[in-house]
């Protein structure tokens, strides 16, 4: 049995996250060189939309990852107000600029595919309001928890925002189905069978995977900035040999 | 360039050029995989910019304790 509590100090957790952050980095560039790979040199071109759909294996999965960074955002945040633990809330933060990035990604890169096929870069409709939403939700969580000084006290009030904010994310997912939209349906679903060729789903997978451990390896990177940064007065960090130099 | 798919297609590309066009959806498709990799590039550009600012604090901070340290022995 792994004692995971002796894992959930700043102490214990900077050294653990500095040992897998590689492994991390290095299985996002080789999957993502894989998805490329497939994406761009084994899938076929599609009946509808020639080449542009190739925009698919950029798209989909950095989407994917702005709603599911959200969510483990606010997963963390809850546990660190439910618990009153330090490293959660600093694991909610470390997320947030990568659940924007990715966010921002998905609108840009979903303005580059309406364009040559809708005919639009942008309409207001559900799904690209509520992905617009999310955009503000990860600003607003940022900002409000660098206009506090006190730490503690900006974890707080950031765990709340990110903890109101989730709403949006079934709104987000579901929104294709509540509301007409121009945006497609889901590509993926457990439920039926995948609507597109084998080769582009694996392609389309094999880019989520790739866009998930990088944000695993940029969130364990950052995490550990935000450990040095508020707990560097503490004597474990003046004995860290990156420190002691 | 040129082999053929389990569907039993031929490659989409038949030379670089026709691969860069991207159909004549270049400037779309591209523009996507473009600001995505340097979007990527700029996070881990501002992440080492951070944890250098952050060991440089904490080095200090230790600096800063030591001396504190060496005045009250002496």
């Amino acid at each position: 049995m792994i004692n995971w509590f002796k894992y959930s100090t700043p102490r214990t957790f900077y050294p653990l996250a500095g040992s897998v952050v590689p492994w991390f980095a290095v299985g996002a560039v080789l999957t993502a060189i894989a998805g490329l790979y497939v994406g761009f040199f084994m899938a076929p071109t599609d009946a509808q939309q020639g080449e542009g759909y190739r925009i698919i294996f950029v798209h989909v999965p950095v989407s994917w990852m702005s709603m599911f960074i959200y969510v483990v955002m606010a997963f963390w945040a809850a546990v660190g107000l439910a618990f009153n633990s330090r490293l959660s809330a600093m694991m909610a933060s470390a997320l947030a600029p990568t659940g924007a990035m990715f966010t921002f990604l998905s609108l840009w890169t979903g303005a580059l595919w309406g364009k040559p096929m809708w005919g639009t870069w942008w309409v207001w409709d559900a799904r690209l309001t509520s992905e617009l939403i999310l955009l503000f939700l990860y600003i607003a969580f940022m900002a409000l928890q660098s206009a506090i000084d006190d730490p503690r006290r900006a974890d707080k009030a950031g765990a709340v925002l990110a903890l109101v904010g989730v709403v949006n994310i079934p709104i987000i997912y579901f929104s294709v189905q509540w509301w007409n939209t121009l945006h497609q349906g889901a590509s993926v679903s457990l439920t039926r069978a995948p609507s597109m060729a084998t080769i582009m789903l694996v392609g389309m997978l094999l880019m989520a995977l790739a866009a998930w451990m990088y944000t695993v390896a940029v969130a364990l990177m950052r995490v550990r900035c935000i450990i040095l940064e508020r707990e560097g007065h503490a004597e474990w960090v003046g004995q860290l040999n990156e420190v002691k130099r | 360039m040129g082999w053929a798919t389990e569907r039993g297609e031929t490659m989409t590309w038949n030379s670089a050029a026709e691969f860069f066009a991207m159909g004549g959806y270049a400037q779309y498709v591209w523009g996507s995989v473009g600001v995505s990799a340097i979007a990527l590039a700029v996070e881990l550009f501002l992440l080492r910019q951070r944890r250098q600012g952050a060991l440089l604090q904490s080095k200090h901070e230790l600096t800063l304790e030591r001396k504190g340290l060496n005045e009250s022995s002496t």
